[in-house]
């Protein structure tokens, strides 16, 4: 499954095989071992910390395939001093790489059920790799739904990724928007808005949640408000992280650490804690 | 009107409506049905009638000078499509217009008004169901302003 | 652990000198000596090269936001109760390096940094600090990963610990279970006896036991033992402050929104201290740089503190934006978050918190406070 981490604090070397330009301040990196090493193999839902020479480090969750591995993916948004340093990163361009950490998404326990992955914004990027797993062994799940909920028309992810799904016959996927513009003649309001009327049977779903904090609140509110058990939404959570072993103590929510206890969560393991207000 | 009041006594909106409000609603109710992109009402007309989506999806929208139109929000089936017929100055806030071929239950609004005020027990009944309405519609507005997704 | 427990090793009395003796001996093994020294009117740990550089005759009064040290006749020899050095300040450094970087073409060639750290025998180690040093290896020495710098400064820490027989006015390590006698973890444990002009000393650990065998000693006495049971019996009792440790954990959880915690963020000034001087906070975070010239990078790691904004920064602003959520994360990690993560309360009592913050915040009673008990006084 995933590889054994030789030790947990140095980063590999891996080599940008592409930047890849997604929205106007999104961007997804593509990377493979300089070492000439085997690729890295993860479980979707866990993260990797990139390290970029000089500059520092960030957490970011892997968003490829985990059934093809050799291309290691990561999504982010260029808003702090080491995301903004990474865009400008080219082909050749080598930054470090430690992971894969946390726990992925509960994808055994949905086997026989309905899934229901609700995204909102860059959420969409470890539920992607959920998605690609749960396509390549499609029989194992009933009903498979995709909400995928963002800012504009413009801050649609993985255009073409989102296109080739909704031609599959075997999968449902919902897009919207909180704001239209242009001529776009799809669905505009918030994620929250597709939960009532999904189509998948709430007492025999997992759903898995990722997105802001505020839109996972209302999300679960409205699954529960279907009818979906508590604990078989799962949601990620994002905390600051500098060790990502659970030593340094940053990513603390309550008794739990996000980096060593998720960052995938079963609500009814974080309810007392998430959503609480400055915990 | 049996096969009205069939649909409409399972439309979420219709739940739990005594029989005696339901045959009333129905003989205030059609069927009507809107090929894609037909304006249902526009801003500033008189709101004399509301509806209760079956299938399809209705775009609301309002009018700007650069760019025409702008999707405020997307309904579809299951939804309650206006409620200014209730509310004076009983005149329609925005557009709507059909996305893809529609139908609904259309119900003459102004009865339904009129209803409302000599029996406060059909009053109460519609007033509790769009007090819902109006609840989640805010609550969904709400969230789209908070602009959740971030900075530019 | 190096060394194992000494299981019926007996104990000794050493004789006045036998301290520098004892100092003596662990320089001869190796062993670069440290014990409570003053310094710019605090007692600090420094290095020492014999019992005359330990402080004589001085006591420390130590209250809420308040230090001073006194002239004392015939003050005992380590009744000073803890300065604001703990075993983290050598078991955690701060800066410590991680990794160095290099450019080499197109390439960076990243080597992990590893401190060969020296032989480190702390004397006079008071039984709070050694039940920290405990707190810490749950935490740093976990199944899932152990600290490989903290790992190697432990194995090369040898221990003298000194059972308290007089409280400081902010101790309640009774209350705690944490003290005022050490119960494992040392190498050696000296209890003062006033009586006898010695110290009764105890081994815990093999080692502790062959460095004993070579510092002249009697056997102790039956006296001897009852003494320093007696001694430290009567510090436990003269403790002013306590705690109910019993269901703090509940009690803090339910108490997430108590009133008490804005009352007591108009006070903090979340500058910090109490978790510097804190034996058990372990928080770091760590720092990249380049030189001018951009060929190398450094990555250094540093003592964090969960009462800076940027701790629980994350895009979008920081979680813990106010000043009543950082210091209710702070005591809600001490003494309940810790339970779940741990298995074990976070604060061992050593009161430093309490000395050390500059408005005098007073842990025990605002435990109590947002209880909804009385403290004890």
């Amino acid at each position: 499954m995933a590889t054994a981490l030789a030790d947990p604090m140095i980063a590999r070397p891996f080599r940008v095989q592409r930047m890849r330009q997604e929205t106007s301040d999104t961007f997804t990196v593509e990377l493979t071992p300089e070492d000439g090493g085997p690729p890295m193999r993860f479980l979707p839902g866990q993260f990797n910390m990139l390290y970029l020479y000089g500059v520092g480090e960030i957490p970011i969750s892997i968003c490829g395939d985990p059934t093809a591995p050799d291309s290691l993916l990561h999504t982010t948004r260029a808003v702090g001093l080491v995301t903004r340093a990474m865009r400008q990163m080219r082909p050749g361009d080598v930054l470090g790489v430690r992971g894969p950490y946390g726990n992925g998404w509960p994808l055994a326990e949905a086997e026989g059920k309905d899934v229901v992955l609700v995204a909102g914004g860059i959420g969409l990027a470890p539920l992607r790799s959920a998605l690609y797993q749960l396509l390549a062994e499609r029989n194992r799940y009933r009903k498979i739904v995709l909400l995928y909920g963002t800012r504009s028309p413009e801050d649609i992810l993985y255009r073409r990724d989102l296109e080739r799904w909704r031609a599959h016959l075997d999968l449902e996927v919902y897009v919207t928007v909180d704001r239209a513009s242009g001529q776009w003649r799809g669905n505009v309001g918030v994620v929250t808005t597709l939960i009532p009327r999904a189509p998948f049977t709430a007492t025999n779903t997992v759903a898995m949640v990722c997105g802001p904090e505020v839109m996972m609140r209302f999300t679960v509110m409205e699954l529960l408000g279907r009818g979906v058990p508590a604990g078989s939404i799962h949601l990620s959570l994002e905390r600051n992280m500098k060790c990502a072993v659970g030593v340094c103590g940053h990513c603390q929510c309550g008794p739990i650490f996000v980096c060593r206890d998720g960052p995938v969560f079963r609500y009814t393991d974080i309810e007392p804690f998430f959503g609480k207000r400055e915990l | 009107m049996v096969a009205v009041q069939f649909n409409l006594a399972e439309h979420p909106f219709c739940k739990g409506l005594q029989s005696e409000y339901l045959e009333f609603i129905a003989s205030c109710a059609s069927e009507v049905s809107f090929r894609a992109d037909k304006i249902i009402f526009r801003e500033g007309e008189e709101a004399d009638r509301f509806y209760l989506i079956q299938e399809g999806r209705v775009a609301l929208e309002a009018f700007q000078l650069e760019g025409g139109p702008v999707v405020i929000q997307t309904l579809g089936p299951g939804d309650a499509l206006g409620w200014s017929w209730l509310i004076p100055p009983y005149k329609w806030r925005f557009d709507a217009r059909a996305i893809d071929h529609t139908t609904a239950i259309s119900l003459d609004g102004k009865a339904l008004r009129e209803r409302c005020n000599s029996d406060p027990g059909l009053g109460f009944e519609m007033l509790k169901r769009f007090a819902v309405v109006l609840e989640q519609r805010l609550q969904a507005t709400r969230l789209q302003l908070l602009d959740v997704y971030g900075r530019r | 652990m190096a060394g194992s427990r000494a299981g019926d090793a007996a104990a000794v009395v050493l004789q006045p000198d036998g301290l520098d003796a004892l100092i003596a001996a662990l320089g001869e093994a190796g062993y670069r000596v440290l014990g409570p020294r003053e310094r710019d009117g605090v007692v600090r740990v420094d290095e020492v090269a014999s019992s005359a550089d330990l402080v004589h005759g001085r006591s420390a009064r130590q209250s809420p936001g308040r230090y001073r040290l006194e002239d004392r006749e015939a003050a005992p020899a380590f009744g000073l109760g803890v300065g604001p050095d703990s075993l983290k300040r050598w078991l955690q450094p701060s800066p410590l390096t991680l990794l160095t970087a290099s450019r080499n073409g197109a390439g960076i060639e990243i080597t992990p940094h590893r401190d060969d750290p020296p032989k480190l025998a702390f004397v006079g180690v008071r039984p709070c600090d050694l039940a920290a040093l405990g707190r810490l290896r749950h935490v740093l020495e976990a199944p899932r990963f152990a600290d490989p710098d903290f790992v190697r400064r432990r194995e090369r820490t040898f221990v003298v610990a000194a059972n308290c027989i007089e409280p400081a006015d902010t101790c309640f390590c009774a209350s705690m279970g944490t003290g005022p006698k050490a119960s494992a973890g040392y190498d050696i444990g000296l209890t003062e006896l006033r009586s006898a002009e010695g110290f009764l000393a105890e081994s815990g650990t093999t080692r502790g036991r062959a460095l004993l065998a070579r510092v002249p000693s009697r056997p102790a006495e039956d006296a001897d033992l009852a003494a320093a049971e007696a001694a430290c019996a009567a510090c436990a009792k003269a403790q002013t402050r306590s705690l109910d440790a019993e269901g703090i954990r509940d009690d803090l959880y339910r108490a997430l929104d108590h009133p008490r915690w804005e009352e007591t963020a108009a006070r903090c000034l979340t500058c910090g201290n109490c978790t510097m001087v804190c034996p058990t906070c372990f928080c770091t975070t760590v720092e990249d740089s380049t030189d001018l010239s951009g060929r190398h990078a450094v990555r250094v790691r540093r003592a964090d503190s969960c009462f800076t904004l940027e701790y629980s920064h994350v895009n979008g602003g920081s979680v813990r934006h106010s000043a009543m959520s950082r210091y209710r994360q702070w005591l809600l990690h001490k003494f309940a978050s810790w339970h779940d993560q741990f298995g074990e309360s976070g604060c061992v009592g050593c009161g430093r918190c309490i000395v050390w913050c500059p408005v005098g915040i007073d842990v025990t009673e605002e435990v109590s406070a947002v209880r909804g008990r009385v403290p004890a006084i």
